[in-house]
């Protein structure tokens, strides 16, 4: 199956810390004609484009737009760098090759809301960036695409650079806000939404690295274009990071709707020889789980929203029948219960506790109603935690319950768990 | 208005009201935790969750704002089970000690899980943070064993006394509240204000209690001496369950001759006596252009805020110690040779609004009588628990006199207890002491009321002396840079580390703005009723200056009366 290459046109072919290399190859010509353009055309491009976010909710993006439309100043755009699901790799891609392609987008955005001045929030493992995305900032203020009066158009725009420390909840928007503001990255609740009171406190709009790299496409072939790939309810292309247990792992572009099933067999070659395909988990570590009977879905963000999963920022962890599926979840919960900020009591307590019982079940010391309490705690942390992140925790878990049921039961009647067997459990 | 219905009542309420407000005003009650009506919404237990009908996810009332049509269930069956699975959740971390914690009976957890009915076993072992109780402070005992992580006393070490002395340390599971680099209390900036102990809704916070080392010199058979402060008749009846402002001066009296108290004496005697020294150390320094503007050293947790964060301008503070102090020397010096006593066999105790006094007492250069000026220190909170622990009907309790000559104070040592007040009782003073002439009206109504910074100016025939009154520490922080940076013209500041000031203090009972109104209100109400509303003319002040202290600032009172301070900037290494 051939990609389709449009965030990732210039991978390969031009020098991304050189503004210049990216305005040879039709660059900034986005921005151009944004510039010449009122707030509302510019929202109507994006509406009729019918773009969503890419960092995971699949939100449209002109609404995020129209929110930030109010008489506040100073207003920001921030761009959401900060790339810490599990697995996925599809903003380093894009940020190491192409970070122009970044830059046009936000300063279309800010152009649209009044916004003057962007911010670029980088995971602290991305830092060895920062000299890439310095010299491409450079050469876009020399070339006269960012700075004062982009390019004759009394548009003034400019771009900061800005590290997390390491922490996976600075991704979530309010979080990201106050890592910037240099306090403890912890999420803020809503309302007020960050179109009213974000960054510091003024109006913001936050998108994900991929979204922005589609808007200088967008306005350059015109949203008739960019509706005509993928599907009707998600237009454009998207950067799906495959990993786990596939021959070819990677980033690929595909338009909206490539079928999953495709995804794994035809572009990824399949699972390595002898072995069947166990689950796949969609949208990272906190995506749902689901088994090989449901790999027959199109990705685009609806389709999968309505088979159970997520979307999320398109990262495919493919898991083959040499694992457990508890262990895996077990894995995942891991993970959250060590990012969890510890600010509200549902996730900082519930997420360590559901570690614990579901580490119980994987040691075949666990019985059904430990069982039923990881589900009972499960669905209270996704009804009541403060962020997404608390929410997400439970999707693997019950999403694996419910698909994978007989491998849950498995651990805790006589039978055992081969996988988790060899790792510490009864019949070790 | 916004139309709403709640479980099943129609009802509007005005734009941006709460779920949590909106229910108040139908008559239900949302559990809370980390909701305080005085701080910031912080939306971090998540016990308060609601049903709202559309939603996927149980928002929680304390932070959203009803929208038109809403159809909120505060109480449904999924609404209970979630609250309950986070309450199972909070007490699987929570140590299980309710009936030995200072907190039994008071506790904001314990009426919340009481409310949900949480009969049933924990599905998780309790896994207490393991952290060591904190008992460095002479003021205030930490125990995070027992933090919800609300983020309440964060928030008024941060935003109300500017000074952040705890913060969130770890994430996740982990997370802490704690001092800076794993210090004590003791080793920190802390001014022993007590504002956190005020708004921990649990047992993590508490006061220092000193209740068991008063028993012993009572046991011990010690001449044992009690004086109150000014606001402690204001607030005490507050922690034993009566309205804020219930004034019971002659039922605590009563109480504490039960008890079994040698003597029981009044601070508003050695506020009155702190005014004439102070007051006379004013007009020296305006007459004698000495450092200005003056500041009052009557609160401890404001001078040890001086002392650390601005060691040199101290020679702002007044020398003459806190009404506290005075009266510890003068106790154990004029008071032990009238009765002839032994000072040695005199144990002098105090109740106070405040929990820094604790500290106070235990300054090494409090010992001008000689021997530790005052040995112990109980608050109010602590000195209710004795009542309760004697069994004193303290409905129905007579009223006692204070006993002399220490027994009888001005309505001007009344108004110590409220921010602004020392400042009005100086001005009665030095007014007519300057001006030889009787003031119309005592009422210095400028210096009222809890605006943070308030100013005034008074004619004292021709010279016009520029006041300021501040409260909270944040507040004070504004004077001192005004001072540091030599642009401020006030000639005397008042300044009180707790909003509200004495009232407000850590020591009470909790408190809120609303209450503080109503303890307000008492204190002035007070001032007005007493036949006495000037220390000046207080008799038994001109006889202790006639018989012992000579005069105001003379050899005796400078001695025993006025003091030095240091330098704690250490601290903030």
């Amino acid at each position: 199956m051939e990609e389709m290459h449009v965030l990732l046109r210039n991978k390969g072919k031009i020098n991304p810390e050189d503004a210049g290399s990216y305005i040879s190859a039709g660059g900034y010509e986005g921005l151009k004609k944004a510039l010449k353009m009122t707030t509302e055309e510019i929202i109507d491009v994006v509406r009729e484009s019918k773009l969503r976010g890419r960092g995971g909710a699949g939100f449209p993006t002109y609404k995020k737009i129209q929110f930030a439309l109010n008489d506040a100043e100073p207003k920001y755009v921030v761009c959401n760098a900060d790339e810490g699901e599990p697995g996925t790799n599809k903003d380093r891609i894009l940020l190491s090759s192409d970070p122009c392609s970044i830059f046009e987008g936000m300063a279309i955005i800010g152009k649209a809301i009044g916004a003057h001045i962007g911010y670029i929030y980088m995971r602290a493992e991305y830092s060895y960036l920062v000299p890439i995305l310095e010299s491409a900032l450079k050469t876009s203020r020399e070339h006269g695409c960012l700075g004062e009066n982009i390019m004759g158009s009394g548009f003034d725009f400019d771009i900061k650079l800005r590290s997390g420390a390491g922490a996976y909840v600075c991704g979530e928007e309010t979080a990201l806000f106050e890592s910037i503001e240099g306090k403890r990255g912890e999420p803020r609740y809503r309302p007020p939404f960050p179109g009213v009171k974000g960054l510091f406190g003024k109006p913001t709009i936050l998108n994900n690295v991929e979204t922005l790299a589609n808007i200088g496409p967008i306005f350059m072939n015109g949203a008739d274009w960019f509706r005509s790939i993928g599907t009707e309810g998600s237009s454009g292309t998207k950067l799906f990071t495959v990993c786990g247990n596939v021959k070819r792992r990677g980033v690929f572009e595909f338009p909206m709707g490539i079928n999953l099933k495709d995804l794994i067999y035809e572009v990824c070659g399949g699972l390595e020889e002898g072995r069947t395909l166990l689950a796949v988990q969609t949208g990272g570590a906190s995506g749902a789980v689901i088994n090989k009977d449901q790999i027959d879905v199109m990705l685009d963000i609806d389709h999968v929203s309505d088979s159970g999963g997520r979307l999320g920022c398109g990262t495919i962890l493919v898991i083959d029948d040499s694992n457990c599926i508890v262990d895996i979840v077990r894995n995942n919960l891991d993970f959250f219960r060590d990012e969890s900020c510890g600010k509200c009591t549902p996730c900082r307590e519930g997420g360590t506790r559901l570690y614990e019982l579901i580490d119980k079940l994987c040691q075949e010391k666990g019985n059904v109603k430990d069982l039923e309490t990881i589900e009972d705690l499960a669905e209270t942390m996704r009804l009541t935690a403060l962020c997404g992140l608390g929410h997400s925790t439970a999707v693997p878990v019950l999403s694996s319950i419910q698909n994978f049921y007989e491998d849950y039961i498995k651990h805790i009647d006589k039978e055992g768990c081969p996988v988790c067997s060899q790792m510490g459990g009864k019949q070790a | 208005m916004i139309h709403i219905t709640i479980d099943g009542e129609r009802t509007s309420v005005p734009e941006g009201t709460t779920i949590l407000e909106a229910a108040k005003l139908m008559n239900v009650h949302i559990p809370t935790l980390c909701h305080h009506e005085d701080q910031a919404i912080k939306a971090v237990c998540r016990i308060c969750v609601v049903e709202v009908e559309g939603q996927i996810q149980l928002p929680t009332a304390c932070n959203t704002p009803v929208s038109e049509g809403m159809v909120i269930k505060t109480a449904s069956p999924k609404v209970i089970k979630a609250r309950k699975n986070i309450m199972e959740l909070i007490l699987s971390r929570h140590t299980q000690d309710c009936l030995i914690c200072s907190k039994n009976g008071t506790c904001e957890l314990q009426s919340v899980a009481s409310d949900l009915n949480m009969s049933r076993r924990n599905r998780y072992e309790l896994e207490a943070r393991n952290v060591e109780v904190d008992e460095s402070s002479p003021s205030i005992v930490r125990d995070m064993t027992k933090c919800i992580l609300c983020g309440r006393c964060v928030e008024v070490c941060t935003d109300v006394q500017g000074i952040t002395v705890m913060d969130k340390e770890n994430r996740g599971y982990h997370t802490l509240v704690v001092p800076p680099y794993g210090k004590s209390l003791v080793d920190t900036a802390c001014v022993n204000c007590g504002q956190c102990v005020q708004v921990c809704p649990v047992g993590a916070i508490s006061i220092h209690d000193n209740t068991d080392e008063v028993y012993s010199e009572l046991e011990a058979g010690r001449k044992v001496v009690i004086q109150m402060a000014p606001s402690v008749r204001i607030t005490l009846a507050e922690s034993l369950g009566y309205d804020p402002g219930t004034v019971t001066t002659g039922k605590i009296v009563h109480a504490l001759r039960k008890i079994g108290f040698y003597k029981v004496f009044d601070s508003d005697f050695s506020a009155d006596l702190t005014i004439m020294e102070e007051g006379n150390e004013l007009l020296q320094r305006l007459n004698g252009g000495e450092t200005l503007p003056m500041i009052t050293s009557c609160c401890p947790a404001w001078v040890k805020y001086c002392e650390t964060y601005a060691p040199d301008h101290v020679s702002h503070l007044s020398t003459a110690k806190s009404p506290q102090q005075m009266f510890g020397s003068v106790i154990k010096t004029y008071f032990a040779e009238k009765e002839q006593l032994d000072p040695s066999e005199i144990c002098s105790v105090s109740v106070m609004p405040c929990t820094a006094k604790k500290f106070e007492c235990k300054r090494s250069e409090m010992n001008d009588s000689g021997y530790q000026d005052v040995d112990i220190v109980l608050t109010v909170q602590e000195l209710a628990k004795m009542i309760r622990t004697a069994g004193i009907d303290f409905e129905n309790i007579s009223d006692s006199e204070f006993d002399q000559p220490f027994g009888l104070g001005s309505g001007a040592a009344q108004i110590f207890g409220a921010t602004g007040g020392v400042m009005e009782a100086a001005l009665r003073t030095v007014y007519e002491v300057v001006t030889n002439k009787t003031l119309d009206n005592l009422d210095f109504e400028d210096v009222r009321g809890f605006g943070g910074i308030r100013e005034a100016s008074v004619d004292l025939d021709g010279t016009v002396v520029k006041v300021a009154i501040a409260h909270g520490l944040k507040n004070a922080k504004i004077v001192l840079e005004q001072i540091k940076a030599g642009n401020c013209d006030y000639h005397f500041i008042e300044i009180m580390a707790c909003p509200g000031g004495c009232i407000g203090g850590g020591g009470n009972a909790p408190k809120t703005w609303k209450k503080l109104e109503k303890r307000k209100e008492a204190i002035y109400r007070e001032d007005k009723n007493l036949p006495i509303r000037k220390s000046h003319d207080n008799p038994y002040i001109k006889q202790i200056y006639e018989e012992f202290l000579g005069e105001p600032l003379g050899e005796r009172s400078h001695k025993l009366l006025h003091t030095h301070y240091i330098d704690r900037s250490d601290l903030l290494r």
